[in-house]
């Protein structure tokens, strides 16, 4: 078996790790709540996984499965952006009488 | 068409990625947040882009999820909106631990040797049959996890819950037995591949999984829950990225992992904003002081 695209799969995961890590630094406490809204909005990415289980040829099952799946993720995506657009949007207009630097 | 939908992961992928950068300062968040909305349809779209789906079922999922979607984030109110984060969390959890279902369904109606083809044939990428098993099998402990620990956190949250925590004799050791006995039916899973006892170590493992997301987070008490739904949000990034270890696609591996590791930073960097330690808001059972000073 070949493996080595399997292998740049584990190198991508271990590389986004590091990105994960790196790209929250010092958040302003009162973006800890968007943005733990904001990146519960990203892990609806699962969606991918769900629609791929709707494929014609596979079992009844596994069908119906997905279709829930793609219920949940959908409502994890959406939700997630619209709820986070909501909150900033909240923030935003509490900022306006403050001075812009 | 593999090269352009593999290329439109990528673009969503970087999207991603400028989005949860942006989100962490107050003059770029909404514009982040945006960007990364643009990156998840991008996503959506190659996905479509696949031969074969039965699209009634996508249509029907995707309008169903979305109306509900946006009238629960259209309805709630400023100050229920934490809780309806968890509660969103642990849909992705649910939908994370049904694809590690839909494909053992996958493998098993098929057979292994069949199943792996077609993942060749889908993903470009050939895998051993174990490490399909040991995907699917933390897919669904991880996702079950998310589920029913973004539930309780939901329910304590929103006060349909008593805030005070939960604390029993022997709690811990309870705990890491059923842990250990999870692990144990990943193996059986493995073991077994498609026969009968794969079956039912799959079915021990969803109810071990669900078991393990409620214990551990009735010991936490109410004023704490936010860090808790932070940290629940890494976990259902963890599952999603390991749904991608199932199908093999990159765009899921890489956006649930920077998910999962950036959650785990921002859960620490507000544990350090209230003087704890994660450890100790996980095993302190405290928090309730929180919810009856307040």
């Amino acid at each position: 078996m070949d493996f080595a695209p399997l292998l740049l799969l584990l190198f991508a995961f271990t590389l986004a790790i590091f990105l994960g890590f790196e790209l929250i630094s010092k958040v302003p406490s009162q973006l800890h709540t968007p943005l733990m809204s904001g990146s519960n909005a990203i892990s609806g990415i699962t969606i991918v996984g769900a629609l791929l289980a709707l494929s014609e040829l596979e079992p009844t099952l596994a069908k119906w499965i997905g279709f829930f799946a793609v219920i949940l993720a959908m409502i994890n995506v959406v939700g997630g952006y619209v709820v986070t657009d909501r909150m900033l949007g909240m923030f935003k207009k509490k900022e306006k009488g403050s001075p812009q630097p | 068409m593999s090269a352009l939908i593999n290329l439109l992961y990528i673009l969503s992928s970087i999207l991603f990625i400028f989005g949860i950068k942006k989100l962490g300062s107050a003059e770029t968040a909404r514009r982040g947040n945006a960007m990364s909305s643009v990156g998840m349809t991008l996503a959506i779209v190659a996905t479509l882009l696949y031969l074969g789906l039965e699209w009634w079922m996508v249509l029907t999922g995707m309008a169903i999820g979305s109306a509900i979607g946006y009238v629960a984030a259209t309805r709630v109110a400023m100050t229920g909106m934490p809780e309806m984060v968890a509660l969103f969390n642990g849909f992705g959890g649910l939908a994370s631990l049904l694809v590690g279902g839909a494909e053992f369904v996958k493998l098993r109606v098929g057979g292994i040797a069949h199943y792996l083809e077609a993942l060749k044939a889908q993903s470009g990428v050939t895998v051993p049959a174990w490490f399909a098993l040991v995907a699917i099998g933390l897919t669904i402990l991880v996702g079950g996890i998310t589920f029913t620990g973004s539930m309780i956190a939901y329910g304590k949250l929103s006060g349909k819950l008593g805030g005070k925590p939960t604390l029993f004799p022997g709690q811990k050791l309870i705990n890491f037995l059923i842990m250990a006995i999870a692990l144990i039916g990943i193996a059986l899973m493995v073991i077994g591949g498609d026969g009968p006892t794969a079956l039912s170590a799959g079915i021990v493992l969803v109810v071990l999984s669900l078991m393990i997301g409620v214990l551990m987070t009735i010991p936490i008490g109410g004023g704490d829950m936010p860090v808790v739904i932070s940290l629940l949000n890494s976990l259902s990034g963890v599952a999603a990225a390991l749904a991608g270890f199932i199908i093999l696609n990159n765009v899921l591996v890489v956006a649930g992992c920077l998910v999962g590791a950036s959650g785990i930073i921002l859960t620490v960097i507000m544990c350090k904003a209230m003087n704890r330690t994660l450890g100790n808001v996980l095993f302190g059972g405290f928090g309730a002081s929180a919810q009856a000073g307040g």
